[in-house]
């Protein structure tokens, strides 16, 4: 009896008087301590758990060159950002001579030449995925161009870019041939590694597994060692890539494979483009009924950094809000636990039936040579699904009239009408180029006839 | 009362057909077509007996107010006379009927009418010159204002950006002459124009004359100050003999307000009411709403063809040529006018299907045959499959109204195949995007010089132009559409 009412009297005297209330909102859950490092078994080096991408550059007029196509790159928010990165441990920069159509490399290199050379590791990478850049000179001059725009005289992680891929006229062993074997470019790297300028030496892999199989069994032979290995990771990927799209590979295996042979594991596409952080309500709903105070996004980034053979994992962050985001995460990282991994593999599930496009917004397929802006197309029909706003002409419900008007005149403000999915004439151009492996023109008419199926049921 | 009446009635009808014009919203636009439907000449066009005959005896009652409150030009111009009369006080005058100008005037406008020329009938018509005035020179404004909500939109889909563009430079020229000239005409000579060219007002003057409600002028009570006569914008009133040319007055009210000495009476024949009608107060500008929209007349601005805001090319996005119109044999007129003929004989160009043509296929003609009257071109556009929009607006029945299921039959054109253009043969890229689009299927793919082309069943193409709007080739299709003279049906 006395005992409770002294603990109620301490109840009311708790309610009356807030002193020591917080006064501002706070995350009290990450971002208290420092950057998570992991060690680079090959050299040693301590690289931080977020990397920085150099992708998605953010330009002049906000956002980035997804946004605003013809605009410049922010050089003073990219010096910014990279100034508060390297503050706050981040120190692994990955770029590239064919991202932000080709200036990220130069904007990287003016950003990081204010910072001694020491203090970060630079990731690039040889993209000579056009044919004419195959012949041994051209790929050689790739090289030393990045040298030049990254103003410096050694790069720290140097890439194959994107092996796997294939187009209709040459399958991917042959792509893989052109650009790095009957040239002999593979075998220069290697010698450039011995002279030192190049300190490791890895890929970065989409599309058909042969070829990751192929290169991890030279790997085995010890005909060529891979120091580090880019994968496409995420909690969607992890289960769900091939159900996705047959052509992929489940996240799953491509980590094991190389976790098995201590490669240590560089993560691209945590976030799949952002479109893990753009989920329809009802999914962010449970992940805020768990974590109230952490961002959708974060659930990824946690989870893509988890395995202990990650070394690093990639974000191309447009806004400084990202970055900050992204180092609290990351400030330690709290590992996804077993009972987290089972909620987010239930969380997978999910998006996998939203069957939307798995399109990341890469750019790759860009310039499409008849004008279509495919990823703002892809963009504008995943942001209705995302937001639960698709509407269906063939099961109409009350919200049909406006759903209806919502997607099609969005759709008119978000890609121009000559630049829609009715102008694809199906050339095929693009589908080679993606990363996702998505069938793009049969995804463009399907868009499009889903398009039509609205404007034709007022 | 009569004038207050007048001026709530003319702002309201004017108003409406306004907003008609502007496009504001299609819903409205289905509620208040009637307006259109309700002017003089296109009702004789369309043979809609049910208005000539309210309108015949609304005349025969009332007087002309037809040109006072239905008449959106009539309306115009006494907007524009107002401000004269702001200018210059007690300016009119009365003057002598031009008996010949009018009645030849008219007598051309018939003839003209029956035989089908054009240019004639669409540039007297007065509901057209109206209709041509806000289509070329406000709705690229309106659409200016709703781009700009449009672009301030976050999350809501109020607005839908529209494309401004010329659709033809003649009916612009045209529509900012009839403005000007309009405007001269009415500030000093008010209703000069209605009363000597306009061949609806000559036709209902004869009418008029025999209308049982006249404004009539009480000599015993008339003071002769001359108030009457000199602010009659029709300058139908003689204040000294006390007569009132019928012919001539549109029952405006005017003269009614004016004479302090109740000598003015809108009334019956002979039956003079006893309670004299109090004079009321000069009224101020009551109607501050219609005013103000016209004056933005005099902020108008060369609207000039705004070339689409394109995208510079970067290596971002292609630049993507934009398309010219082929040179059409024969024109293409929207689905419901039924043939070259039909159109040639009803429309007026009053650019009122062009207006509610959400697609940009509609433009006015530039040719004399058919002058400023709709046709269609693909360039922006096709005429897509569930629209019947310009056949539902048209109020003299050179478009009927169809439906879109109606529309699945009516062949207004063919499509022709022009193989040089064609992106398979030049560039060696598949293709096949018009055989894909189009509604009737009436496009193949088969096999030619080792590549698949289209080919065209002209007897399931409807001339739609989708496979013209969408084939890739540029400037020049690699497939349009030539009209039919006669639209087939089947």
């Amino acid at each position: 009896m006395g005992g409770a009412a002294v603990a109620s009297s301490a109840l009311l005297a708790a309610c009356k008087d807030n002193k020591g209330a917080a006064v501002s909102g706070e995350n009290v859950t990450d971002g208290n301590g420092s950057m998570t490092y992991r060690t680079n078994p090959n050299t040693g080096d301590r690289v931080s758990l977020l990397g920085y991408g150099m992708m998605r550059l953010p330009v002049v007029g906000g956002g980035s060159m997804r946004d605003n196509p013809d605009a410049d790159i922010d050089q003073e928010l990219v010096n910014q950002q990279i100034d508060y990165a390297l503050e706050h441990g981040v120190n692994y920069i990955d770029t590239s001579p064919v991202y932000c159509k080709g200036l990220s490399e130069h904007s990287t290199g003016i950003a990081l030449a204010r910072h001694p050379r020491k203090s970060y590791y630079l990731a690039t990478k040889l993209s000579n995925f056009s044919p004419e850049t195959w012949s041994r000179a051209a790929s050689q001059q790739m090289f030393e161009n990045s040298l030049k725009e990254l103003q410096t005289d050694y790069v720290d992680y140097l890439l194959l870019h994107s092996i796997g891929g294939f187009s209709d006229e040459l399958d991917s062993l042959q792509t893989f041939n052109g650009r790095y074997m009957d040239n002999g470019i593979l075998d220069w790297l290697v010698e450039q590694k011995t002279k030192g300028r190049i300190r490791n030496l890895g890929f970065s892999y989409h599309g058909d597994i042969k070829i990751f199989d192929m290169l991890l069994q030279w790997h085995d032979e010890g005909r060529y060692h891979w120091d580090f290995v880019q994968i496409e990771l995420n909690y969607l990927d992890w289960d769900f890539a091939d159900e996705i799209n047959p052509r992929n590979t489940d996240a799953s295996y491509l980590y094991e494979e190389l976790h098995k042979r201590g490669i240590p594991a560089v993560i691209m596409e945590p976030l799949l483009g952002g479109r893990l952080a753009n989920l329809p309500e009802y999914i962010v709903k449970q992940m805020l009924q768990r974590e109230p105070e952490s961002p959708v996004a974060r659930w990824a980034f946690r989870y893509a950094g988890t395995p202990e053979g990650v070394l690093c994992v990639l974000s191309g962050m447009t806004y400084m809000e990202h970055l900050k985001e992204n180092i609290a995460t990351y400030s330690p990282l709290r590992p996804i636990t077993e009972e987290e991994n089972t909620f987010l593999m239930e969380i997978a599930r999910q998006v996998y039936d939203l069957k939307n496009v798995p399109c990341t917004a890469c750019n790759y397929c860009m310039p499409c040579p008849y004008g279509i802006n495919i990823p703002a197309i892809f963009s504008h029909y995943n942001k209705c699904i995302a937001e639960g706003n698709m509407p269906h002409p063939d099961d109409r419900d009350e919200n049909y009239a406006r759903q209806r008007r919502a997607f099609l005149v969005g759709y008119d403000r978000s890609v121009p009408k000559l630049r829609q999915a009715s102008h694809c004439i199906g050339c095929g151009k693009c589908a080679s180029h993606c990363p996702q492996n998505i069938d793009i023109p049969a995804e463009m008419q399907r868009i499009d006839q889903y398009v039509e199926s609205l404007k034709m049921n007022i | 009362m009569l004038r207050k009446t007048r001026i709530a009635l003319a702002a309201v009808m004017i108003t409406l057909i306004t907003l008609l014009f502007l496009g504001v919203s299609w819903k409205l636009n289905l509620w208040i077509a009637w307006v259109a439907k309700i002017q003089l000449l296109p009702a004789v066009l369309a043979l809609n007996f049910i208005v000539i005959g309210i309108l015949v005896a609304v005349t025969l009652i009332f007087g002309r107010i037809y040109c006072s409150i239905v008449c959106p030009l009539g309306v115009m111009q006494d907007f524009f006379s107002w401000i004269g009369g702001k200018i210059w006080k007690n300016r009119f005058h009365r003057t002598k009927e031009r008996k010949w100008v009018r009645y030849s005037l008219l007598g051309v406008f018939v003839v003209c009418l029956i035989i089908g020329f054009a240019p004639v009938t669409t540039l007297l018509a007065p509901y057209s010159a109206y209709g041509r005035i806000v289509n070329s020179l406000f709705r690229p404004l309106y659409d200016m204002l709703v781009n700009a909500l449009a672009s301030m939109e976050t999350d809501t889909y109020y607005f839908s950006e529209v494309e401004i563009w010329m659709r033809s430079v003649t009916t612009f020229v045209v529509a900012i002459i009839t403005l000007i000239i309009l405007a001269l005409i009415a500030l000093r000579h008010g209703r000069a124009y209605c009363n000597t060219v306009c061949p609806v007002g000559t036709a209902l003057s004869f009418l008029a004359r025999f209308s049982l409600l006249k404004v009539r002028l009480d000599k015993s009570k008339c003071k002769e100050c001359g108030l009457c006569e000199k602010n009659c914008k029709a300058s139908a009133i003689d204040f000294r003999t006390g007569d009132v040319d019928y012919s001539r007055c549109v029952v405006c009210g005017d003269c009614l307000d004016k004479c302090k000495f109740d000598a003015l009476h809108y009334s019956l024949p002979k039956a003079r009411k006893s309670e004299t009608a109090v004079n009321e107060v000069s009224p101020t500008p009551s109607d501050a709403g219609r005013r103000s929209f016209l004056a933005t007349a005099g902020m108008l601005t060369a609207t000039a063809a705004m070339a689409q805001t394109q995208m510079k090319v970067d290596g971002g996005l292609a630049v993507i040529e934009d398309k010219q119109s082929p040179e059409r044999k024969t024109r293409i007129t929207p689905p419901g006018s039924i043939s070259h003929r039909n159109m040639n004989r009803h429309c007026t160009a009053c650019q009122l299907c062009v207006s509610a043509c959400p697609n940009d296929v509609l433009r006015p003609a530039t040719s004399l045959g058919n002058f400023m009257q709709p046709e269609m071109s693909f360039e922006r556009g096709y005429c897509r499959p569930e629209c019947s929009r310009c056949s539902e607006v048209c109020p003299t029945g050179a478009i009927r109204k169809i439906t879109p299921a109606d529309k699945t039959a009516i062949h207004v054109g063919h499509a022709v195949w022009i193989g040089k253009n064609c992106l398979p043969l030049t560039d060696g890229v598949s293709c096949g995007n018009c055989a894909r689009h189009c509604p009737t299927g009436a496009i193949q793919m088969i096999e030619y010089e080792g590549v698949q082309v289209p080919a065209v069943d002209a007897n399931k193409c409807i001339g739609c132009g989708a496979c013209e709007n969408l084939c890739p080739a540029r400037p020049f299709s690699a497939i349009y559409v030539e009209g039919n003279e006669q639209h087939v049906i089947n």
